[in-house]
């Protein structure tokens, strides 16, 4: 069975303008140890489908569809049934950590608080299991450090304490919001090479959100595209580095500068903007974007397969290079 | 071509921040920037790299004679901006113009397109007809890729790189020769960066402006600079010709900036090695003695500790801050 199973995911939200559809019949599962990356642009459902996954959508928003974590549908539960696996074994770690850390507390008191709720931990316990975590992502001096608060940690400080907290009940499942890219580059890189260090220790499966797929490489196993709230390929990191088959996914690949094309290369941009999910087109979502667009694209594109476990939404065979 | 427009010499900006409680606190001095000096020249692009607080936006501003410095000049066509009275530099201001990080942040919600991109324009020239402040807000819509059929549309209706050039274009609406682009696409999607990048090369060459470009990822600004400076903790590392910086660079840190950039291909990026670098940014309240750099370099030897290394310069016009630049090889290896 595995860890995490989506099932036919929508997730809408009523606006003033009317209905948005921000995820469309979303399928994927993850296993016990893999690391899942979801790719895509700002608009792209990727963080709604899991906001919707740990209950946490806006009031105005609406999930159907099931999310089966070890096989009980997690959308159908209430809070308090959701609580015993939020946290413990479900962690999510967001974006901003400066936001999503509370100023007014101290890094212990945030730490311990989880700990001794879910495992039933002692203060003393719970305390030297938070400076053990601390040291386990690298934070200078974790005794001293604990007692500080958030605005006394740097950038990359604050984020790894995130991904302590994250990682502080051991959860079998860690669904990461763009962690790094508000982050400078050397910092990026360490809280990588982090996530990937602890998915090997403690066989934690990881859920990585992200718009660039430069950072997916080195640390996910299978990549799922989502464009307007569908997905538009998915495959092992191989197959959709080396052989993306969505014009979609070329686009996003080519768009990562990277320091090994010649200087005066062109960057690829993908042209026009992230689709108003207020006004999508018909058929194709992407055509009006789309290098490879024809008058077929106005129908609703058929999954086509590229490979072992490797599919795509699109009109064009492998074929069509 | 070779015409120089803008020095900038030994340059310092220096805050006092207070630091304590309520009860007990002190002055201290940040140095933001700390004897940066370089010089531009028309229709050159200058990028400037380094991570969040080292200096890097204070310096933007610093150049465009936004805030005052504490030491050092800056000569922009020959004159020292310092030594402008008010009006004076309100006039050279139609020259200079700035970009900035957020788009959305930058472009007040409640003016339409044509008012944000007229503004420049109401300021510097109060009688000028309202046919030909029309006309002129199209032109530069067309000019940055903008439909001109939204110019009475207001910023939230537009996506971040929609946002982004609406402030190009009213950086550009005043004909300047120098604009400062601070972080224009770190707040966009990889998809849509490229767009603004490519845009920014393609006016700087259509007008012949001086562009400065600021990020805190080497990998971005590789595609626009003529030359890099990378900064550290206020001061000036390295400034390099494109092609060297990334081939051989002269600085530690460089190397550290350029191995940091990760690679979009699974392969390499699984068996790539760790940046070099240790530990956190030191305090910039707090700077170590002697090169600012040596708390994190593997190279560092007991002279860094002591003395700080002066900008100096190298072959083919390079500048480094490195007592160990002649002894260190730094060329990066092909495969990252």
């Amino acid at each position: 069975m595995p860890l995490l199973e989506l099932v036919n995911l929508d997730v809408g939200f009523d606006t003033p303008e009317g209905e948005v559809h921000a995820v469309n019949e979303l399928n994927f599962s993850i296993e016990a140890g893999e690391a899942l990356a979801i790719v895509g642009e700002s608009g792209a459902g990727k963080t709604q489908s899991m906001m919707a996954v740990m209950g946490l959508l806006a009031d105005n928003g609406h999930v159907s569809g099931q999310a089966l974590f070890n096989g009980n549908d997690l959308l159908s539960m209430g809070a308090g049934e959701l609580n015993q696996h939020r946290g413990s074994q479900i962690a999510m770690i967001f974006q901003d950590p400066m936001t999503s850390l509370n100023p007014y507390l101290s890094i212990e008191k945030q730490m311990i608080e989880v700990v001794m709720h879910h495992q039933g931990l002692d203060r003393a316990e719970a305390h030297a299991k938070a400076v053990e975590m601390l040291r386990a992502v690298r934070i200078p001096d974790p005794e001293r450090r604990i007692g500080q608060y958030p605005h006394e940690f740097s950038g990359g400080m604050r984020q790894r304490a995130m991904v302590a907290m994250g990682l502080l009940c051991e959860p079998d499942l860690l669904i990461a919001d763009e962690p790094t890219t508000a982050l400078d580059v050397t910092v990026q890189a360490q809280i990588g090479h982090l996530m990937s260090e602890l998915r090997q220790t403690s066989n934690t499966a990881i859920i990585l959100i992200t718009h660039d797929l430069g950072v997916v490489a080195g640390l996910c196993d299978r990549v799922l595209v989502m464009y307007a709230g569908e997905v538009v390929e998915w495959g092992s990191v191989e197959q959709i580095y080396y052989q993306p088959l969505h014009p979609y996914t070329r686009g996003l690949l080519e768009s990562v500068p990277r320091l090994d094309q010649p200087d005066d290369a062109v960057l690829h941009a993908i042209p026009g903007n992230p689709p108003n999910l207020l006004a999508l087109p018909d058929g194709c979502k992407f055509r009006d974007r789309c290098p490879k667009a024809h008058d077929a694209c106005r129908e609703e594109p058929p999954i086509r397969q590229g490979g072992e476990g490797h599919s795509y939404r699109c009109f064009l065979e492998r074929t069509d290079e | 071509m070779n015409e120089r427009v803008l020095r900038v010499q030994d340059l310092s900006v220096h805050f006092e921040v207070r630091e304590g409680n309520l009860f007990r606190s002190r002055m201290h001095t940040l140095k933001a920037v700390n004897g940066v000096s370089f010089d531009l020249n028309a229709g050159e692009t200058l990028g400037i790299v380094g991570e969040s607080g080292c200096g890097k936006s204070t310096l933007a501003r610093a150049m465009l004679a936004l805030i005052k410095p504490n030491r050092g000049r800056v000569l922009w066509l020959g004159e020292d901006l310092g030594k402008l009275d008010e009006e004076e530099l309100r006039k050279k201001r139609q020259d200079l113009q700035i970009v900035f990080q957020d788009p959305l942040a930058a472009l007040n919600p409640r003016m339409t397109v044509r008012d944000i991109i007229a503004e420049p324009l109401w300021t510097f020239f109060p009688r000028i007809a309202r046919v030909q402040v029309d006309e002129r807000v199209s032109g530069m819509m067309k000019l940055v890729g903008l439909l001109p059929n939204q110019i009475n549309r207001y910023p939230h209706e537009f996506s971040g790189g929609q946002c982004q050039r609406i402030s190009i274009a009213r950086a550009l609406v005043l004909n300047p020769k120098l604009v400062v682009c601070d972080e224009p696409v770190s707040a966009l999607d990889v998809s849509i960066q490229a767009q603004i990048i490519n845009l920014l090369k393609d006016l700087q060459k259509k007008l012949n402006l001086s562009l400065v470009f600021i990020a805190h990822d080497l990998s971005v600004v590789k595609h626009i600079s003529d030359r890099v400076m990378v900064m550290y903790l206020g001061r000036a590392m390295e400034v390099s010709q494109r092609g060297n910086l990334y081939r051989r660079p002269l600085h530690p840190y460089t190397k550290a900036l350029i191995r940091a950039v990760p690679v979009p291909d699974p392969k390499l990026a699984r068996k790539l090695v760790d940046t070099g670098l240790t530990g956190d940014m030191p305090s910039p309240l707090d700077l170590p003695r002697g090169c600012v750099f040596h708390t994190r370099c593997p190279y560092a030897v007991k002279r860094c500790e002591l003395e700080v290394p002066p900008l100096r310069r190298m072959e083919n016009n390079d500048w480094v801050a490195c007592h160990r630049a002649e002894e260190l090889d730094l060329t990066i290896a092909k495969s990252g």
